[in-house]
Parts: structure tokens; C-alpha cells; sequence
């Protein structure tokens, strides 16, 4: 399910991830294990995943994408990413069922997650907070918008 | 010469027989086609004609030979019926009406039913049946090798040569009109006209050489009589004990021997026939009897003593010249012998699959699942093989017992054997307290005095049963002598053995009967039989159906009986019959609610083909249902026939009640899924409309930055902001169709072109996706040659849709996709099945709705909005797209007008059945 990008390999990356590929430039002080500039991005639209992809990466950011919603809560505590980006409509489990999973684990609960969602209605963002996600997109957004809100997340 | 003449002229009547059964069943076939019944073939001159086979060749020869022994008390077999016809016509009607309401397809199988559908008493009887069947079947092989025989006194044929011929040919004949299908009824229009035929054919021969004895020998009626005076013989006085007892035999044989009850039960079509056939058929009787004892006396005068008796009819006009008349003498006992054969090994063939082959073949199965295979033919087959084995049975009889004793003996000794079932039977219409260990006892007591006291010593001294017990008794015994039991001596060994054999074999029904515990099956069946013109119009309104609902019944089980359903009526039969269920208990779609009634009618309809017991086995195995319910139980022991009709009509109210809410629930639980679809409609179309517009403005403004995009990125980019825009086209597309499909308002570019042309566009255009998957398809191109005058273009989206979604879901290893055309009464109808998982239950009735996508796999494709689309487009041609559960895959059914221009009001055309609450709530 894991999206092959072209970035270079990072060869300081723990082994261990090899079903994650990733993209990027250099890793500032290890934060979790997938580093303090890592970006997983848990989405099962290839083209949207892909855009979020370039966007990020060209902004420095080390990218990983991930496109099922079953295991996706194992592919973020193998990864521990300073961020995820996640998406609401996932096959196999919804996006707020993996973030209310993820915050009653000690190890994820403070790691912020960007909750992304088609449906834009101010419901959803409700249960998005309530779940506990630190920010909430609508698609379609736009890209400075997005790596402003990436930055402000990791950088806080 | 003569010996060829023969042999040419029975094949010649041999095929004309085979002519009329051929036509007569193509007439009824193309009648039911057409949806009417077939009225000649069921006429009540067919039905009296048909029930002639009471006349077999031994009435047709024999007749002549009792008479020349023993005078007129050949009128005996004659009487005994007569009574019955008009006498006893009702008990005849009650019969009737009991069999048409039970489905029953033989005796065994109306006294299995009564007797709480127990297979063991239909066992008895079926054994009993075989027994008494195997020497008159023998004995009609006899005749006719006898007749011929005497035809050809110049070039004798080897009897049993001739005998094994004959056998053969009935054989034949009988497998490939009396088993052509597995009729619901049982009837075999083509036998039945044949038979007709040769009724007339037999009647015609006797009156000719009746007529020819009495004014071509004799002067007229008034010399005959005084040549019968003349003739008169001391062995020819009435013994009154006889007559009252040969009356009584024949009499409980009209109702009792298996062939009767085959064309007079089973083969009826209309109770009103009885009333013909109650003045009709002694009518025929007595022209048959008109001229037996001219000819017998003629035949003792002229012919040269020690001549056969019982050939006078074919060697009283072949000695005087008359080669013609001989001729049809011949034809018309060949016709009686064949008759009875024919007749006989069909009923027999039914018991003995019904009651022993298919229960065997069930109980060997038990715990291997349910299968997929047709029954059908397994049924048919067994009845093949039963009717080889009858015909085998009784060509072996006659090979050794080398049928040399007068005809009439034989044809008595089965008839004792056949009435040991006239207890049982007559309880079974009249008596609520009988009961199946009492009709078991009886029989099987009954039977074992008949087979002792009769059927095994008429093999002769020594052969059976030892001479010396014959003179003694058993172990020297003398009260148990067969000829004289109990020391009753000096009886015809005839009347002895009936006498006991009836006499303990009631004496056991009543008393075990009595001290026997019935149980709650029988009670239901006893009620029902008994009280049979107290429950309504046609007696199957059943005031205590035999089921109750055992506990939570889940829709696999209904599932598991339509399955059984498919395999024991066919599949379209057994699909149109739950589908009318359903809708009657308010419920569209194939599986109705597994109701006491529902199962009850199921039964019926499955006892139609393999016999009651059999069919109530599978049912109880099936659903697990126990079978009675208290309130049915007092229904039965409440004897207040107000009390019945009141609880009948509250039933009925309470019903209907029961009805009306389930129509309310489902309409409801309908409205509150549309309300929650109506909620997320919008949400989806916004979800749907928002994913392809996010990559194309990310992507768009990724683009707008000069720096930092390679050339080959941005060729890929811009391919997705293509791509994504297709497909919001394509949604927007798929929107607009629906909502102008949804409110009729579509345009129909109609066109003619055949079937399958068709589906070969649709395949062809399928198979873009996922074409990597090898999917094998299976068709029927002969099939498929329907011209079709509709939407040839919408036709063909649909059929690309649902083999598409096939290509997409079907999880098979490896994937085989089965296409079926049929057409009925001007509709289509084509059938997709392939062998992947199916729907489950809970969403068969929600894929038609839109935005139902069953997986949330976005690879699928598409909004989920394709079979909503179809079953627009389908009401829009005046059919329909449904899903048909149990078909061991996902089967999708599509079934539309031929010509869409025939139909009145596409959009509410019965064909189309368009959900009004659904349409209101958009």
C-alpha cells in the first residue's frame, strides 16, 4: 500500500522500516525514531498523497505515505514521524478512529496530527478536536496554507 | 405370412401409440405455454376412458374363459365397481379432494401422509404394491404371447422371447412418456390419451366380435339366450357366498390397486369428472360384459373341446374365417394388456422412488451439505430404473412360473393383496383416531395372511410352501393349515384368505388404533383428511398448518430452501414460486418470511415430486422447525366447528393485521434509510466532488511555481490535473443521468439488434478492467438469438456495468462468469452468476441504492452510483434489475420486455416494480 517516491534513501533511518519508503533532506535532532523532520501522511487518494509529497519535500521535509486505514496506527508507532497528516475516509478504519487510538497511546499522544477531510462540514471538525487533532484542513486546500501549517506544528 | 402380418400390424398400432402420446403431450405442453388448459385431454370422456384400465387383458380374454367355467359370476368383477361408481361415489370425491389438497402423488404416498408423513407405512405399502403387481403384470405378458400364439398356430414363437419383446417395448414406452418431467401433479397427458385410445380400441374389438357371434352365428338375441339355457352347466349355479364376496374384492380394488388409484386420483384434473365418470364408466363396464357369455357359449358350441376358454374371443372368429375380426380381437387384448402395464409401472415406479429410492439416496447423503446438483434427474432416473425392475419383476414372474394357470386366479390373488390397504385408507378419510401404528399393524398383519394363506401356496404344492403344511399345518399344527385357519373348513381358498386376511388385519388397525398414542403430525393430518370439506373452497386453506416457527429463523435458512426448492423444481419454478410468497406476505425480492403457512405450501409443492414424506423430511431437516404449535393442537381438539370458524376468521384478521404491519415496518425502516442517505448524500457528493478538486488545485498551484518542478514532473502533474478533471466530468456526467432517469424524463433512442450482440459489446467493453484477471465466460449463444426493440445503448451500459462490478469484486481464484437468456411471455431475461463470495444478506438490499459502495477500496472506481443507475435505466425499459440470492455467487438478474414499445406506461408497468416510497422521499 506504501507509495514508492523518488527521494533519495536515507541511510541513517533505523532498520526495521523497510516497508516505508522515504523522501527528504537532512534530519535535525532525533525527535522520534523517524527523525525530527519526518511527515507521515496517512491517505488513500495516490494523487493527493502524491501532491502532499512534493509539496512537503521540496520544503525539506522526509515524506512518508501510507494508504490503508487497517494498519496505519502500526506504520506511525514503527515510524514515530513528527507529524501526521491525516485523512477522514480511509478503507479499513475511519481517520478519527486512528486518532482517538493514537492518543490513548503514551508513546503518540503528544506527536500532532493534521486531520485533512473532503467533506468539510463543521461537524466533522468538531469530532475531529473532540478526537484530539492539533489542526483541521478541508480539501481542496492550499499548498503555502498547508506548509505554513505543517511548519507552525512541528516547529511549536 | 400371417406371423409377419401380425408382427407388422402390432407395430404399426405400437407406433400410432406413440404418435398420440407424442402429440397429446406437445398439445398440452404448447396449451400450458400459452397458459391455458388443456380441455380435450382433460375432458371427462378422457378421464372415464382412462379409468378402463381397470379392464386389462384378463377381463378382456379372461372373461370369456370365467364364463365358460362358472357362468355369470364373471359379473362379479364387473359389479363391484359399478356399487362403487354409483353407490359410493362420494367416498371417491372425498379421495380426490384429499389427494388434490395434499399433493399426494400414490396411494403409499396419501396413507404416508395421513399416517403423520411417516415413510415407513408408505414402505409397507409400496412392498405390498410391488407384490401384487409383479403376477399381474405377468399375466398380461402371458396373454399376449398367448394371443399371439394362438395366431400363429403355424409358426409358435417362443413365449418368453415374446414376453421378454414386449416387456421391453412397455418398458421403453413407459420411461419415455410416463417420466418425461417431474410434474408437479403427477399427470402424464400423454399417457393418458394413449390409454384413452386403447380403451376405445378394446371396447370397439369386443362389440365387433360380440355382434358377430350374436347375428353372424346366431339368429339374433333371442337364440342366444335360448342357446345360454341350453348350455347351462351344473357348475354354472350361483353360489351366493361367492358373489357376495368376488363384489366386495373387486369393489375395494376399483379404489385400492395402484393403477386406479393413479387415473383416478392423481391423473384427475377436475373433481367435477367424477360426476361423469360415475354413470360413464359402469356404462362402459357393462357394454364390455354384453356379450362375454354369447361369445363363451358360441365358442364351447362350435370350437373343438379342449380348446382354451380364454382365447375364445381370438380363436372363435380366426376358426370361422373372420381373419379381419381376429385381428382386432387381437389389438383390442394387446391394448388392455398394455394399458394396465403402462399404467401400473408408472404408479408403481412413483412409490418406489418416492418412498424408498430417494429417501435412501437422502439418508446416504446426510450430513454431506446440500449440494448444487439438479435432483431432478436424479428422481426421474430412479423412476427409470423402477420401471425396468417392474417390467424385469414381472417378465421374470412369468419366465418361472411359466404361466400356465388360468388367467382370472392370478388377477384375484392381487386383488386380495391390494385390499389389505382399504382399512388404512377408509381411516384415513373417516376416522380422526386412527392412527399410524394402527395402520401399520394392520397392514403389515393383513399382508403376511394374505402372503400365507394365498399368494404362496398358489404357487402349488412344494413350491413355496410344503405339501405336508398344507395338509397339516405348521409344526403339525392343524388350526394353522393355509386353507384353513382357525379351522374354518370347506371355504373357497379365495374367500378364506380374504375373509382373515381383512378380518385381523381391521381388527389390529382398530384396536392398536385405539391404545396408540398419536402423535401431533398425525392429529394435524388426521384433521385435515377427515374434516377435508369443512376447511373451504379446495381444502388446502389450511385452518392448522403443520409447522411453527421453531425458534429465531435467520434468512440463511430460507436461502438453504429455495436451493432445495431450485434443485427438486427447477430453478425458474422455484424462484417465481418464493418470489409470490414473498409478495404476498408483503416483502419484495426471493425469500419470503419462513411463516408456518409458507412452509406448509412449500411442502406441497415439493411432495409433488418426491412424495410427502420425503418432502417434510427435507423441510424439517432444512429449517429445523418443530412441527406443531399448541394453538394448532387445540385447533385440532377443539371439535365446535363455530369455535374453528371463528378462530379461523381472527386468524385471517390477525393475518392480515399481521400483514398491513409488516408492509408499515418495512416502509418505515425504508424511509429512515433514505432520511440517513439523504443526509450523507450530500456529504458524499461533497466528499466526491472535493478529492479529485484538492489534486487538482494542488497540483495546479505546484505548477504555477516556476522553480523547482523538473519537465518530466510537470508532464505528470498536468496528466493528473487531466485526469482528475475527467473524472469530475464523469461524476457531474453519472449525476445528471440519474436525476433524469430518476424522474423519467429520459429519451429513448430505440433500436432493434439481437441479444447477443449485445452482451458481446458489453463483454468486449468490460474487459478493460482489472485486464489482467483471465475471467472465464460461460453462454449460451443459442440462447442469446432474441431481437430485441428497446434502448439498444442503455441496454448495453447495463450489462457493461453489472459485468464490470463482476471483474471488480469477484474474489474467486479463478473467476467464471455464467450469462443465461431465457424468454418468458414476451419478457427476457438474463441471469449474470459468478462464482465469487455473493453479497451478504444485509446489503443485498442496498446495492441499488446510490453511493452504495460495499468496500470502501477507492480502486473500485467510480462513486458507487452504476447500479443505481441501472435499475433506473432498467424501469425506464419497462424491467427490472434485481439481485437473486443462492445461486453460489453474486447473480444478478435482468429481465426486460422484448419490445419496449408494447409496454403501456414504462415507468408503472407491473414489469417494473418502482419502490413509491422510495420515489417519494427524493
Amino acid at each position: 500500500m506504501d507509495q514508492e517516491s523518488g527521494g533519495p534513501p536515507d541511510v541513517s533511518r533505523p532498520a526495521g522500516n523497510g516497508a516505508v519508503t522515504e523522501s527528504g533532506a537532512a534530519v535535525s535532532g532525533p525527535r522520534g525514531q523517524g527523525g525530527g523532520r519526518a511527515v507521515l501522511v496517512i491517505e488513500d487518494e495516490p494523487n493527493i498523497s502524491e501532491a502532499i509529497r512534493f509539496i512537503l519535500r521540496r520544503d525539506g521535509w522526509m515524506v512518508m505515505t501510507h494508504a490503508d486505514g487497517h494498519d496505519a496506527l502500526d506504520k506511525i508507532e514503527a515510524v514515530r514521524p513528527a507529524l501526521v497528516i491525516l485523512d477522514v475516509m480511509l478503507p479499513g478504519r475511519s481517520g478519527f478512529e486512528i486518532l482517538r487510538a493514537m492518543r490513548e497511546l503514551a508513546a503518540l499522544r503528544l506527536v500532532p496530527v493534521l486531520m485533512l477531510t473532503a467533506k468539510g462540514q463543521s461537524a466533522d471538525r468538531d469530532l475531529a478536536m473532540q478526537a484530539g487533532a492539533s489542526l483541521f484542513m478541508a480539501k481542496p486546500f492550499s499548498n503555502t496554507e498547508l506548509l505554513a501549517s505543517v511548519r507552525q506544528l512541528v516547529g511549536a | 405370412m400371417m406371423f409377419n402380418l401380425l408382427i407388422f400390424a402390432s407395430l404399426a398400432y405400437v407406433i400410432f401409440l406413440f404418435a398420440i402420446a407424442f402429440f397429446a403431450e406437445r398439445r398440452a405442453e404448447t396449451l400450458r405455454a400459452s397458459g391455458r388448459s388443456p380441455r380435450f385431454l382433460r375432458s371427462p370422456l378422457v378421464y372415464t376412458l382412462s379409468l378402463s384400465v381397470y379392464c386389462t387383458a384378463w377381463t378382456f380374454y379372461g372373461a370369456v374363459g370365467y364364463a365358460a367355467r362358472s357362468g355369470l359370476e364373471f359379473m362379479t368383477i364387473y359389479l363391484g365397481p359399478t356399487l362403487v361408481f354409483v353407490g359410493w361415489w362420494w367416498l371417491l370425491r372425498k379421495l380426490v379432494r384429499v389427494a388434490k389438497a395434499q399433493r399426494v402423488t400414490s396411494i403409499a404416498d396419501l396413507i404416508a401422509s395421513r399416517y403423520g408423513k411417516s415413510n415407513a407405512v408408505g414402505v409397507i405399502v409400496t412392498l405390498l404394491a410391488v407384490a401384487a403387481a409383479t403376477p399381474y403384470i405377468a399375466l398380461q405378458l402371458q396373454s399376449i404371447s398367448l394371443s399371439f400364439n394362438a395366431f400363429t398356430e403355424d409358426q409358435p414363437v417362443a413365449p418368453r422371447q415374446l414376453a421378454l419383446y414386449v416387456a421391453a417395448g412397455l418398458a421403453l414406452f413407459t420411461i419415455l412418456f410416463g417420466t418425461r418431467n417431474l410434474d408437479a401433479n403427477e399427470q402424464h397427458h400423454g399417457v393418458v390419451t394413449a390409454i384413452a385410445v386403447e380403451a376405445v380400441v378394446k371396447l370397439v374389438a369386443l362389440l365387433a366380435v360380440g355382434a358377430f357371434v350374436v347375428w353372424g352365428l346366431a339368429d339374433g338375441p333371442a337364440d342366444i339366450i335360448a342357446r345360454i339355457s341350453a348350455a347351462a352347466r351344473p357348475e354354472w349355479e350361483i353360489q351366493p357366498n361367492r358373489w357376495v364376496g368376488l363384489t366386495l374384492l373387486s369393489a375395494i380394488a376399483i379404489v385400492t390397486l395402484p393403477r386406479m388409484f393413479q387415473v383416478l386420483v392423481v391423473e384427475n384434473s377436475d373433481e367435477s369428472h367424477l360426476a361423469a365418470a360415475s354413470w360413464a364408466f359402469p356404462l362402459y363396464l357393462m357394454l364390455m360384459s354384453l356379450f362375454v357369455l354369447p361369445i363363451a357359449v358360441m365358442g364351447l358350441e362350435i370350437l373343438p373341446e379342449g380348446t382354451n376358454p380364454d382365447l375364445f374371443v381370438l380363436t372363435l372368429p380366426k376358426a370361422l374365417g373372420q381373419e379381419g375380426l381376429a385381428m382386432l380381437a387381437f389389438l383390442g387384448g394387446f391394448s388392455a394388456a398394455t394399458s394396465m402395464v403402462i399404467i401400473a409401472s408408472i404408479a408403481l415406479a412413483t412409490m418406489i422412488s418416492n418412498h424408498i429410492v430417494v429417501p435412501l439416496w437422502l439418508a446416504s447423503r446426510a450430513g454431506q451439505g446440500q449440494g448444487q446438483g439438479d435432483m431432478r434427474a436424479l428422481v426421474l432416473n430412479a423412476r427409470r430404473l423402477s420401471i425396468g425392475l417392474i417390467l424385469g419383476l414381472g417378465y421374470l414372474y412369468f419366465a418361472v412360473s411359466g404361466g400356465s394357470r388360468a388367467l382370472a386366479a392370478i388377477g384375484l390373488i392381487a386383488f386380495v393383496g391390494m385390499a389389505q390397504v382399504l382399512p388404512a385408507l377408509v381411516g384415513a378419510l373417516y376416522w380422526r383416531g386412527a392412527s399410524r401404528m394402527g395402520a401399520g399393524a394392520g397392514l403389515l398383519l393383513g399382508s403376511f395372511v394374505w402372503l400365507y394363506a394365498l399368494f404362496l401356496p398358489s404357487f402349488g404344492p412344494d413350491v413355496v410352501i410344503s405339501a405336508t403344511v398344507m395338509e397339516a399345518g405348521p409344526f403339525g399344527i392343524s388350526w394353522l393349515r393355509p386353507y384353513a385357519l382357525f379351522g374354518v373348513l370347506g371355504l373357497d381358498p379365495l374367500l378364506h384368505a380374504l375373509f382373515w386376511s381383512l378380518a385381523i388385519n381391521s381388527v389390529a388397525f382398530i384396536l392398536v388404533s385405539l391404545f396408540s398414542f398419536p402423535s401431533p403430525v398425525e392429529r394435524v393430518q388426521a384433521a385435515q383428511f377427515v374434516n377435508v370439506f369443512d376447511l373451504g373452497g379446495r381444502g388446502d386453506v389450511a385452518l392448522a398448518p403443520g409447522w411453527v416457527r421453531g425458534g429465531a429463523h435467520s434468512e440463511t435458512e430460507v436461502e438453504d430452501l429455495l436451493i432445495t426448492a431450485q434443485r427438486l423444481m427447477g430453478a425458474t419454478e422455484a424462484q417465481a414460486f418464493f418470489q409470490a410468497e414473498a409478495l404476498t406476505q408483503g416483502k419484495g425480492g426471493y425469500l419470503p418470511d419462513p411463516t408456518p403457512e409458507f412452509l406448509d405450501r412449500l411442502e406441497r409443492e415439493l411432495a409433488g415430486s418426491v412424495g410427502t414424506a420425503t418432502a417434510h423430511a427435507m423441510i424439517v431437516q432444512i429449517s429445523g422447525a418443530s412441527h406443531v404449535s399448541v394453538a394448532d393442537l387445540m385447533a385440532v381438539a377443539s371439535e365446535a366447528a363455530q369455535i374453528m370458524e371463528h378462530s379461523a376468521q381472527l386468524e385471517a384478521k390477525s393475518e392480515e393485521l399481521a400483514r398491513t404491519a409488516r408492509q408499515l415496518r418495512e416502509a418505515n425502516e425504508m424511509l429512515q434509510k433514505l432520511s440517513v442517505q439523504k443526509d450523507s448524500f450530500l456529504s458524499q457528493i461533497s466528499h466526491e466532488l472535493r478529492t479529485p478538486m484538492t489534486s487538482i488545485r494542488a497540483f495546479s498551484e505546484i505548477l504555477m511555481d516556476e522553480e523547482g518542478v523538473e519537465r518530466d514532473e510537470r508532464i505528470k502533474y498536468a496528466g493528473i490535473i487531466h485526469d482528475e478533471s475527467i473524472r469530475l466530468t464523469r461524476l457531474l456526467d453519472d449525476l445528471l443521468d440519474l436525476s433524469v432517469l430518476e424522474n423519467g424524463q429520459v429519451n429513448l433512442d430505440i433500436q432493434t439488434a439481437t441479444l447477443s450482440v449485445l452482451l458481446d459489446r458489453a463483454l468486449q467493453a468490460s474487459n478493460s478492467v482489472q485486464p489482467g484477471r483471465k475471467f472465464t465466460i460461460l453462454r449460451q449463444v443459442a440462447d442469446e438469438q432474441i431481437v430485441l426493440k428497446t434502448d439498444i445503448g442503455r441496454l448495453t451500459q447495463v450489462f457493461i456495468n453489472v459485468l464490470s462490478n463482476s471483474r471488480k469484486y469477484c474474489d474467486a481464484r479463478d473467476p467464471v462468469m455464467r450469462i443465461s437468456a431465457r424468454r418468458r411471455a414476451g419478457r427476457v431475461v438474463v441471469d449474470f452468476i459468478d462464482n465469487g463470495a455473493g453479497i451478504p444478506k444485509i446489503s443485498q438490499a442496498l446495492i441499488f441504492e446510490k453511493f452504495a459502495r460495499l468496500t470502501d477500496t477507492h480502486q473500485a472506481g467510480g462513486a458507487g452510483l452504476g447500479l443505481a443507475i441501472c435499475r433506473e435505466i432498467m424501469h425506464n425499459l419497462g424491467g427490472d434489475i434485481s439481485y437473486v440470492p443462492g445461486q453460489g455467487g453474486a447473480a444478478f438478474r435482468v429481465s426486460f420486455p422484448a419490445d419496449v414499445s408494447r409496454v403501456q406506461g414504462r415507468r408503472t408497468s407491473p414489469g417494473a416494480p418502482g419502490n413509491p416510497v422510495e420515489r417519494a422521499a427524493q
